[in-house]
């Protein structure tokens, strides 16, 4: 049963990593800014499970570590990238009463 | 020699009652992997559709809707699989943190793709006005 099931994580990682490739079509050939941005977002989730599984084939649990600190970074990334291309600026504050102070 | 037959056979016997098949661990793995197999129908479904469908958001609705939930089912899969331990606890942290930011990046890209005017593809519906939105 432990043979079977590495060899089942093995494809499963195997088939997460074909869903990335899948979407970096997406990634490169997106008409808009915002389909790459989900792209980018999508793919990050799909890491964060490769890591998971990947941690189960190699029998060594230290990568859920880095899988759980991509989870919030690619949150955060995310956040970044659209409050960029929506002021410019990554300086702006997103409370609107803020903003009204600094002008 | 009838007494040794018999303690033969009873010790015999004794040792095929000890052999027992792992129900528990069988059951666990089986859980597991329907788990980990619904997970992953969900993410490629979800990848084919943002290769598929012909604008933005539906794509959105394909990638948002599904990653969440494939991501949930193979990581509540793993959790099965590793038993009540501490890759347990992290797997279940994962788990929680992508529940939380998966939403409300996907809400935020559809937020400022409306905010910046990117237009659906729409048939003979209206898209809802900016003006109205309580945003």
């Amino acid at each position: 049963m432990e043979v079977f099931l590495g060899y089942f994580n093995l494809s499963v990682a195997f088939l997460v990593i074909v869903s990335m490739v899948m979407m970096l079509g997406r990634l490169l050939g997106g008409p808009t800014l915002y389909d790459r941005i989900l792209a980018v977002n999508s793919f990050g989730t799909k890491t964060i499970l490769f890591l998971c599984v990947f941690c189960f084939v190699i029998n060594r649990p230290d990568g859920l570590d880095i899988a759980l600190l991509y989870a919030l970074m690619n949150f955060i990334a995310t956040i970044a990238v659209l409050k960029f291309f929506n002021y410019r600026n990554l300086g702006v504050p997103l409370i609107q009463e803020q903003m009204e102070d600094r002008t | 020699m009838m007494l040794s037959v018999i303690l033969a056979a009873a010790a015999a016997a004794e040792q095929g009652a000890s052999f027992t098949f792992d129900w528990f661990g069988f059951l666990r793995a089986f859980l597991s992997c329907l788990s980990i197999l619904a997970g992953l129908f969900f993410v490629l479904a979800g990848t084919l559709g943002v290769l598929r469908l012909p604008d933005f958001y539906t794509r959105l609705h394909a990638a948002g809707m599904t990653d969440t939930l494939g991501a949930e089912l193979i990581l509540l899969g793993l959790i099965i699989q590793s038993g009540f331990t501490q890759v347990s606890l992290k797997l279940l942290l994962v788990a929680f943190f992508l529940l939380i930011t998966s939403p409300t990046a996907t809400h935020a890209i559809a937020n400022a793709a409306h905010k910046a005017g990117l237009a659906p593809k729409l048939g003979k519906y209206k898209a809802p006005s900016l003006d109205g939105d309580a945003s």
